[in-house]
């Protein structure tokens, strides 16, 4: 019991509960307008390099944010061409983008930086010690000190939920998910809506990729996200595809590492067994049996205008 | 031939191409590379049989993924099934004193058990029963089926003494074989083309696959037809576990001969993109793992000889699946041309 009286535990759950987070809110960005994402996991993959290769160029981790920003909205611009105007398959199409980011990253890594890695110079984001939070009793160590990203995850997390849920475009973008012909008659340009929400998708899972490989660390290694992108995408469904409920998922997600991580070589059980917990909780969320959700109605299904 | 036929040939041309361009602008040279891929995948006896080593379990786990494809299902996680169809195989491999006529088939079967059980029964019935989706319990499944390997090995009941996470050799009795001396290539090469010719026999002649083709074409009316929804499900998914715990087995008891925490489960990705290529073809599939093999095994000889980096590779793999995701782009060639005609409605899906 000791081990969850540990701030340590708390902190770092909330440290690998970010990327997470990001690319999750992605998911909810994209499959509110009805695409299902799974090429989150290599949107991702895309940003962490950009950030890594642009921080160490121009000397500015900043410059490297800025960079994942782009790299995971151009990435999500060839996801979005394929699936909202070709009406290619989501599910192929994601697969598509994951294997060619995880390609192209390692081309790129291997043809840049080769045996050597990324330059250990590489600058990462600051880590902020947030006044006045950091002095309160027991949230303080928990809450106080963490790389920017987290805290700026909380400014993304709020604007997300105040346009999808309180202003028109966000209206117009849920309408494109739920029922895309009822929209279309209502004057919506229903496929420019789903791209830029697709982009805008590709925007935050690139602040997740980024958030590994210049929040947390300083380098890029090739397939680096480890599945991460996958695990958002069940956190979109145990959250409910609301901002606030994929947030919370992907804290469990982080808690349950940071605990595999925490009881590593205590014996008392395998952190291999740990690792699953997400998993078994994701499986069991779908099924229904913990808390009961329901997609977007046209989740999944390409918008043919012309039918 | 009309477009759509030659359209995963257009792909991978349009694939190879973008490849090349890539090599050129990092300041190699694409023909070297290119001719280093060839000569490494096909140049010699050797480098044929190793690329026959990767071909032989793409192959089978793209005939797993296609069968489900076929048969409405996104199965995903052949990856999964496959490290269970590994753990399956080994345990029997060294744990059971058997001659070998009977050792190689337990192992295998155990495998096949396996990989259709972990296939079929959570996503199966999460499915059947509370309309889960399977690309996400599937793909759940596999990293839960890695994680409960690692677990296995790292210290669990099927560690070897010492500390490698890595399970105790296969007896000589559960080893398949080797076909060609010097290689990794075993006999179980031959078992591709039989289980291709099976997995289509099955789908294309017998009830049980028209019922599953029907239930995964239209569950409406393949229920008025009198097709058990819930049943077509987990068969279909026991068939596609089954061929990738075979795969699974044939990996450990042929090449690995035993079962290291390494065993990769990435073949449950590039199966996707076999299957597709193939358009769910079983023949398709094989061509199309022997192309996947083959870009493995020379890309390494390619990073060696023209310093051109193995991932590659894999962008020319995404490309292809991209390409073959995007068969829209044929529309809209066709409607350019044809301008106001009206478009004949896409075919669904195969």
């Amino acid at each position: 019991m000791n081990v969850l009286l540990n701030p340590e535990l708390w902190s770092s759950a909330l440290t690998l509960a970010i990327p997470i987070a990001f690319a999750a809110l992605g998911g909810v960005f994209s499959e509110r307008a009805g695409v299902v994402n799974i090429a989150l996991e290599g949107k991702m993959l895309i940003g962490a390099f950009a950030a890594v290769a642009f921080a160490s160029l121009f000397h500015s981790a900043w410059i490297g944010l800025i960079a994942a920003i782009l790299a995971g909205a151009l990435t999500a611009m060839l996801f979005a061409w394929a699936t909202v105007y070709l009406r290619a398959d989501h599910i192929i199409a994601g697969l598509a983008i994951d294997i060619l980011a995880a390609g192209l990253t390692g081309f790129l890594f291997n043809s840049i930086y080769g045996q050597m890695g990324t330059p250990s110079d590489t600058p990462s984001l600051p880590i902020w010690h947030v006044p006045l939070l950091r002095d309160i009793p027991v949230l303080g160590p928990v809450l106080g000190h963490h790389e920017a990203l987290v805290y700026l995850f909380f400014l993304v997390l709020g604007v997300s939920n105040w346009v999808l849920f309180r202003t028109p475009i966000g209206l117009r973008w849920r309408a494109v998910g739920e029922y895309p012909r009822a929209a279309d008659a209502a004057g919506v340009p229903v496929l420019r809506v789903k791209f830029w929400a697709v982009v805008a998708a590709g925007a935050v899972a690139g602040l997740g990729g980024a958030d590994l490989s210049i929040g947390i660390l300083n380098s890029f290694s090739p397939g680096m996200t480890t599945g991460r992108g996958f695990i958002a995408l069940a956190a979109v469904i145990f959250g409910a595809w609301r901002p606030w409920g994929s947030f919370l998922a992907a804290l469990l997600f982080g808690f349950a590492t940071s605990l595999s991580f925490q009881l590593q070589g205590t014996a008392a059980i395998s952190k291999n067994i740990l690792l699953m917990l997400p998993y078994i909780v994701t499986i069991l969320a779908l099924t229904g049996f913990v808390g009961r959700t329901t997609a977007p109605a046209a989740d999944g299904q390409p918008y043919d205008p012309e039918r | 031939m009309s477009a759509r036929t030659i359209w995963p040939g257009i792909a991978i041309v349009i694939a190879f191409v973008v490849g090349g361009i890539l090599t050129f602008a990092f300041g190699n040279d694409p023909i070297t590379a290119y001719r280093a891929l060839l000569s490494g995948s096909f140049g010699d006896v050797y480098s044929i049989a190793s690329t026959l080593v990767v071909t032989l379990p793409l192959a089978i786990t793209g005939i797993a993924v296609a069968f489900s494809f076929r048969s409405g299902l996104f199965n995903i996680s052949a990856g999964g099934q496959y490290w269970l169809g590994g753990i399956a195989a080994a345990w029997v491999g060294y744990a059971v004193k058997l001659p070998a006529v009977l050792h190689i088939p337990l192992a295998m079967l155990a495998a096949v058990a396996a990989g259709a059980l972990w296939g079929a029964v959570i996503p199966g019935l999460a499915k059947a029963y509370r309309g889960a989706h399977e690309v996400i319990t599937t793909l759940m499944m596999t990293y839960i089926a890695t994680d409960f390997g690692h677990y296995l090995l790292e210290g669990g009941p099927m560690q070897a003494p010492g500390y490698t996470p890595q399970s105790p050799p296969m007896q000589p009795s559960a080893i398949i074989a080797t076909l060609v001396p010097g290689t990794q290539l075993t006999w179980a090469i031959l078992l591709v083309p039989v289980i291709a010719v099976l997995a289509w026999f099955v789908l294309q002649r017998t009830s049980l696959g028209f019922s599953l083709r029907l239930a995964g074409y239209n569950l409406r009316a393949a229920r008025y037809a009198g097709v058990n929804p819930v049943a077509a499900v987990l068969t279909a998914l026991a068939i596609s576990g089954g061929l990738a715990g075979f795969a699974g087995s044939i990996q450990v008891l042929g090449v690995d001969r035993r079962l290291f925490d390494g065993f990769d489960p990435s073949y449950g990705y590039t199966a996707i993109v076999v299957a597709l290529l193939a358009r769910n073809g079983p023949f398709g599939v094989l061509l199309a793992a022997i192309l996947f093999g083959a870009l493995d095994t020379g890309a390494s000889q390619m990073q060696i000889v023209a310093n051109v980096p193995f991932n590659l590779a894999g962008v020319i793999q995404g490309i292809i699946i991209f390409f073959i995701a995007a068969e829209g782009l044929l529309r809209y060639f066709r409607r350019r041309r044809s301008a106001p005609a009206a478009e004949p409605r896409a075919a669904a899906a195969e």
